[in-house]
């Protein structure tokens, strides 16, 4: 009687542990569904050509992102461009020259606590030893931050794909007479290619919407503006101003922007999955 | 870029003697070959270097950057409420409690979730549902800061407003000590929203370590669990969590870190205001939330130098916390298969 109702009062814990369980992931997906749903709601009505062919507005008027987009893309592909092949560099040592000695488990220790690093930090340390130096905000300062955050990301995938490389593959490179540096650029990165894109990709789609460290750095343009030498208009922190703001042309300019921003972002994770698992 | 070079060319002399006093001399491919290698070498090993002294030089940076702000407050600034630019009266205390305060609110809600998301993706779910729905959690953590906080103000505060905070109010905020922290005026903005948006955000980060971690024991263990009788939950709370109770933890403190330095969702739903207050829903202010708010703003060299110091603060708070989530983790993968 007794041994039965212990194993009762189990079994109901079980199943009561495992609702709970479940219910947990219906409240994490409940957010997501939640949110992605409010900006195709409230973007839909925003997404409009003239968001791509328009300047930002004065309050009350009428106009696009156009000068915005412009300047993300401007600054994240020259982050991107200088913070990669630091990254795989730096990658490439740890993976393939890093056995011994004290500077590969140190590196990647400390690339793994900027991998978390508080972005408006990175934001602050451009601001302190380039803006502050040269005297004023400008694209440039935007990209060396968005670089920063690049790196560790591509370190750290370009570290995990070329230790998947079998060894068996760099010995035969090397019994064919294969000095070192060709076995690392012809055989390790061609069998590790996908998976340093993926980590290129992920560092392009987390850069996309980084806001803080522009904050400082790029700060903003009303007009169009090509010269990276000079304060920049940028997607995520005209976002920032235009929703913060009273005026409701701006809260849609804002939505549109979100919309554009998150719909990328979330397109460029789910292409940089599938190529992974190729 | 010289002291690369000339390492260079030191370790060719080095490394590899056959080239410089060899017997028979050798076809200048070969002597090619040791040189690129060595340039190879040397040229990775550089740019990690350049990684590895990054983070000294953020904390040196911002160190030189704070200097006024060190040398007039000293380490006072750490527990002083006044926060005022116009009489260059600078202290930290506020900031660095609403950090904390909506960081915590934000673990005490994302470590359960967590975990029970962890358990039903190790446990309950079907193998062809696993990816899917992993991959939609790890979606979380993809939407940029900025459109939870965009989405906080718009959609999440005029809800809880009118709804959860009169409800909060009316039942927990009756209770005699705890009702001070769910006091005063519904505004919407404040700590408790911040926290809550904070803990949708770490929810993936924590997830995905416990995840796993999960994963990590061996399967041998739970199936003898199994064998002796255990439901699924006596397995997964004798067996599994004690197994990986370090690297649950590296994965809380992940989030942890995560949650301290996040800017801009807390920035658009926290109010900004510089002011202690015990109930929750007062606005307040992190110190994130400081730096995007004020930094460009700031006039005088006192106040930039204040603020930098902040950052610093906040820095090296995040350091600490990453370095022990990692160390822990390491600490597991390290005991892996010492332990069966």
């Amino acid at each position: 009687m007794s041994t039965n109702a212990i194993y009762l009062r189990r079994k109901r814990m079980n199943r009561v542990m495992m609702t709970v369980s479940t219910a947990a992931l219906g409240f994490g997906l409940f957010w997501l569904l939640w949110i992605i749903g409010v900006l195709l709601w409230e973007g839909a009505s925003a997404l409009r050509p003239s968001l791509f062919t328009q300047m930002t507005p004065p309050p009350g008027g009428d106009g696009g992102l156009a000068n915005a987009i412009y300047g993300s893309v401007l600054m994240a592909g020259a982050g991107t461009l200088i913070g990669t092949p630091i990254g795989i560099l730096a990658g490439t040592y740890l993976a393939e020259y890093g056995q011994r000695g004290w500077l590969a488990p140190a590196t990647r220790f400390i690339n793994d606590v900027l991998l978390s690093a508080p972005s408006i930090v990175i934001g602050l340390f451009v601001y302190t030893v380039y803006v502050a130096r040269v005297g004023h905000f400008s694209g440039w300062a935007g990209a060396f931050a968005l670089a920063i955050i690049v790196i560790p990301v591509v370190v750290r995938t370009t570290d995990d794909m070329l230790k998947l490389v079998p060894n068996s593959l760099r010995e035969a490179a090397a019994a064919l007479g294969a000095p070192t540096w060709k076995i690392v650029t012809m055989v390790c990165y061609r069998a590790a290619r996908s998976g340093i894109v993926t980590g290129i990709l992920l560092a392009v789609a987390r850069i996309a919407g980084e806001t803080a460290p522009l904050l400082f750095t790029a700060l903003n343009n009303q007009f169009w503006s090509s010269d990276m030498n000079r304060p920049m208009a940028n997607l995520p922190v005209v976002i920032f101003q235009f929703a913060m703001s009273p005026y409701d042309d701006w809260h849609r300019l804002a939505w549109g922007g979100a919309a554009l921003i998150t719909l990328l972002v979330l397109a460029i994770n789910i292409a940089a999955r599938s190529l992974f698992r190729k | 870029m010289s002291a690369v070079m000339d390492n260079a060319g030191t370790m060719t002399a080095g490394n590899s003697p056959a080239v410089a006093v060899s017997r028979s001399p050798k076809p200048p491919v070969l002597r090619n070959n040791a040189l690129m290698d060595a340039i190879f070498r040397n040229l990775t090993r550089g740019f990690a270097l350049l990684v590895f002294s990054l983070l000294g030089a953020i904390i040196l940076s911002l160190l030189v950057g704070s200097v006024l702000s060190l040398q007039k407050f000293g380490f006072a600034f750490l527990w002083t409420a006044e926060w005022d630019p116009v009489k260059n009266e600078f202290g930290a205390l506020v900031p660095i409690v609403g950090t904390l305060v909506t960081s915590a609110i934000a673990l005490a809600i994302a470590v359960p979730v967590s975990f029970g998301i962890s358990i039903f993706l190790t446990e309950l779910s079907p193998v062809w549902l696993r990816r899917p729905l992993g991959t939609a959690i790890e979606m979380l953590a993809a939407i940029p800061s900025i459109i939870y906080g965009m989405w906080g103000l718009f959609v999440f505060v005029p809800l809880f407003q009118t709804y959860i905070q009169p409800f909060l109010k009316s039942t927990i905020g009756e209770v005699p000590f705890l009702g001070v922290l769910f006091s005063g005026p519904p505004l919407g903005i404040g700590m408790l929203t911040a926290g809550i948006i904070l803990a949708v955000m770490v929810i993936p980060f924590i997830t995905a370590v416990m995840r796993d971690v999960f994963e990590l024991v061996p399967p041998m263990l739970k199936e003898s669990a199994y064998g002796l009788g255990s439901t699924t939950w006596e397995v997964v709370w004798r067996v599994v969590l004690p197994y990986t109770k370090v690297g649950v933890i590296g994965g809380v403190m992940l989030g942890l870190g995560r949650a301290l330095g996040e800017t801009m969702a807390v920035t658009f739903v926290i109010g900004n205001a510089h002011r202690l207050k015990a109930s929750l829903f007062a606005p307040a202010n992190s110190i994130a939330s400081s730096l995007a708010n004020e930094f460009t703003e700031a006039v005088g060299e006192l106040y930039t130098s204040a603020l930098i110091e902040l950052g610093l603060i906040l820095f090296v708070i995040t350091t600490i916390v990453l370095a022990l989530a990692k160390l822990m983790l390491m600490r597991l993968s390290r005991n892996e298969g010492t332990r069966t």
